[in-house]
């Protein structure tokens, strides 16, 4: 116990001295967090669009209204001829356009049927379907306005409640998996180098002839990021909740401990890179290019797993940041307690045993 | 330029000493241009349907059959009570509850009127609220079904109409891979110039051999631009295997000219890697240059533009995006590869990316110094 010990305060020397990469690490995440989590929403606001207006009606005119009033669109020009359309396209301001035709108002009024048209910039897909089902949902909303009027028999009508975010914000969806991808890539970037870094420079072979054990040098490291990792999950809760207004429906402490369950899998896992890898530059080459797109794009806050073909889904499962994202989500918005996250919690183990007891393997006792 | 080009013979047979390094650099982007663009679809669909059934009458059966047909929705759940589908949404594995509620046809046919309730997963507030359009949109629909088997005589249209006529330009098929891949190639290729040209002047701090370099007469800039040539090759090496994926596996033959996306990338793989270098030279040790980069790389990345709309943003994130060049490189690659732009079309993109890398490069330059 008292090696183990002195081998901690080795390793706290070793990152207080380094005062401008501490500084980094306790920093990183604070800016990250306030950043992403302003700047990322899947949410589409003031798209720019574009209107074509042959009618010039009192329909068209409140219809434009309806738009230019939601959220989602500004209004950015007013064309006056059909090939305009294409130009305004062309400098890649415009998202959407909408086009009416000659005479709507009157064929809305005497034959029940009018034409909108809608033209979306689809090169960029995701934002093409998001926008055009918002026009139409826009439109289909004045229809109702109109024929609400005139009340018709056999109607039925739709009551719809919003659970856990009444208000929509994009950040409830978005931040927990931020705190997922930061507290990943952080934590596993902090143990990543240390033992590559002691081969790199030599010091690995004294370490190697004192009387330690492999399991508790390689524990040993790990202490000291785990307590900068608390440090940083507490900042990072804290802005969570105090600057980006997300809740905490259940219990912090659970929260608290998951989170802790969490910064320990990335660990192992940056222990991991560290014992299998021969220089620092690899060990960072696999915890940055290798963990941040599976993790950004598997971990569900950016793309609906659901939407994923099936051999993709199965290696989600495999990212821990998922496993972290849906307990963020159960428990500080859902309010739900361990026994509707014991599933989740027992991957999360299971993967902190995996990656440690490879890491202790792989860690080597004979240099070459 | 005989000294840089000795430099370069160093730099070179140091790349390629290292095979473990080398071989990720190659293997990793293929992997990952393979396997993650298939991942990144967000159109709302697959919506996990809970319906409450307390009418379990011919209407109720006709609306659910109505609303799995349309192909946004699955059917996951399906009972007579509340509480069991609020437990399926709680454990994620329903999105959206419908409550049918007793008397639900008797009171549509003897009242004229009756309501249908439904409660979502509000969380992830665009599906939440798509997902509800497309359902009442439905539910409409079906109304209309049953106003006409009501009222047959006289065959009238009681409804005003607004048919809307959508189309999609320059991506009809709405085939999000060919917005993703060639933006994905691009995230890789800035994580790997930046990692490698991050590290490597500290490296050579870091081991000692920087010292070497000094006492010989080196000038500075033979200095940088002999760590820049090498990896500015590996970067269009790269490029080139990323392009060469994207139009085996994903057919995607862009509309404008390769030689623009050359030109393109040639330039911003510069301003990419003096920034690297400048990292390189403030670091003291390896691990600083990669907090550092990887810490200025997920911004540049995550506000590059690719995974969520820059027009969303706020005011103060839309200025940091004028200073990414992540972004200007997905613009490039999106007018190129969709809408066919010229080398003319983007010319302030590639001025802006010019002035880039003559900025960072000289910095670069400017702050290595060769006494310690």
């Amino acid at each position: 116990m008292k090696q183990f010990l002195a081998f901690v305060k080795k390793e706290f020397f070793h990152i207080w001295r380094d005062k401008r990469t501490l500084f980094i690490l306790l920093g990183m995440p604070v800016v990250q967090i306030v950043i992403f989590g302003f700047a990322l929403t899947n949410e589409v606001k003031n798209a720019k669009i574009a209107v074509l207006d042959n009618s010039k009606d009192e329909a068209t005119t409140s219809l434009i209204a309806e738009f230019s009033n939601s959220r989602y669109f500004d209004v950015e020009k007013n064309l006056v001829s059909y090939n305009q359309v294409q130009q305004e396209f062309k400098k890649g301001k415009i998202k959407l356009a909408v086009i009416f035709p000659q005479n709507f108002s009157r064929d809305l009024q005497h034959l029940n049927k009018a034409q909108v048209q809608l033209i979306a910039d689809a090169s960029d897909p995701n934002v093409a379907n998001t926008l055009t089902a918002y026009a139409n949902a826009i439109i289909a909303d004045y229809q109702n306005s109109i024929t609400n009027n005139r009340k018709l028999p056999y109607t039925i009508n739709t009551e719809m409640r919003m659970l856990y975010n009444p208000q929509l914000k994009g950040t409830y969806n978005f931040v927990p998996g931020v705190m997922a991808m930061v507290l990943l890539l952080v934590c596993t970037m902090m143990t990543a180098i240390t033992i590559v870094k002691e081969k790199e420079m030599g010091t690995m072979e004294i370490m190697l002839v004192s009387p330690m054990r492999p399991q508790i040098v390689v524990i040993a490291k790990a202490v000291p990021y785990l307590l900068l990792s608390i440090v940083n999950i507490i900042t990072i809760l804290l802005l969570s909740v105090f600057v980006l207004e997300l809740p905490i429906n259940g219990s912090i402490t659970l929260l608290m401990l998951e989170s802790i369950l969490f910064t320990l899998v990335s660990l192992s896992l940056g222990l991991l890179i560290s014992a299998a890898v021969a220089s620092q530059q690899t060990a960072m080459f696999i915890s940055l290019v290798a963990l941040f797109l599976p993790t950004v794009m598997l971990s569900g806050f950016m793309f609906p797993i659901e939407n994923m073909p099936l051999p993709l889904r199965t290696v989600s499962n495999i990212v821990p940041a998922k496993w972290y994202y849906i307990i963020v989500k159960s428990v500080m918005i859902k309010g739900l307690g361990i026994k509707d996250i014991w599933k989740e919690t027992l991957v999360l183990t299971g993967m902190l045993i995996f990656f440690l007891t490879m890491a202790i393997k792989k860690f080597k006792i004979r240099l070459a | 330029m005989r000294t840089i080009k000795f430099i370069l013979q160093k730099e070179f047979r140091q790349i390629f000493r290292d095979a473990s390094i080398l071989r990720m650099i190659l293997i990793m982007p293929i992997i990952q241009l393979v396997v993650l663009p298939w991942a990144a679809d967000y159109e709302i669909k697959n919506i996990k349907l809970a319906v409450v059934d307390q009418d379990r009458s011919e209407y109720s059966r006709q609306l659910i059959n109505k609303i799995t047909a349309s192909g946004y929705f699955n059917l996951a759940h399906y009972s007579s009570s509340y509480n069991e589908a609020l437990h399926q949404i709680e454990s994620d594995k329903a999105d959206l509850i419908l409550q049918i509620p007793i008397q639900f046809e008797k009171e549509l046919v003897k009242e004229n009127e009756a309501t249908l309730f439904m409660a979502m997963n509000a969380i992830n507030g665009v599906k939440a609220s798509l997902g509800g359009t497309y359902l009442r949109t439905i539910i409409q629909n079906y109304n209309k079904n049953v106003r006409t088997e009501w009222i047959q005589f006289p065959r009238f249209n009681p409804e005003t109409q607004i048919e809307i006529v959508s189309s999609s330009w320059y991506n009809p098929l709405m085939n999000y891979k060919y917005f993703m891949v060639p933006g994905i190639l691009v995230i890789l290729l800035t994580l790997i110039g930046m990692n490698l040209a991050s590290i490597n002047i500290v490296k050579e701090k870091e081991i000692g051999t920087i010292e070497q370099i000094n006492v010989t007469p080196i000038k500075k800039y033979h200095f940088i631009i002999g760590k820049l040539i090498p990896f500015w090759v590996m970067g269009l090496v790269v490029l080139t295997i990323g392009l060469i994926i994207s139009r085996v596996f994903y057919g995607i033959i862009p509309l404008g000219s390769f030689v623009t996306i050359y030109v393109f990338a040639a330039v911003y793989l510069l301003a990419l890697l003096g920034l690297g270098l400048l990292i390189s030279t403030y670091s003291v040790n390896q691990q600083q240059a990669m907090l550092l980069s990887f810490f200025i790389m997920m911004i540049f990345i995550l506000l590059g533009g690719l995974y969520t709309s820059i027009d969303s943003m706020p005011e103060w994130a839309k200025w940091i995006t004028r200073f990414n060049p992540v972004t200007y490189f997905i613009e490039v690659m999106r007018m190129v590869v969709l809408k066919g732009s010229s080398l003319i079309d983007i010319k302030y993109h590639l001025l802006k990316m010019f002035a880039f890398a003559v900025v960072f490069n000289s910095w670069a330059i400017f702050s290595y110094k060769k006494r310690s």
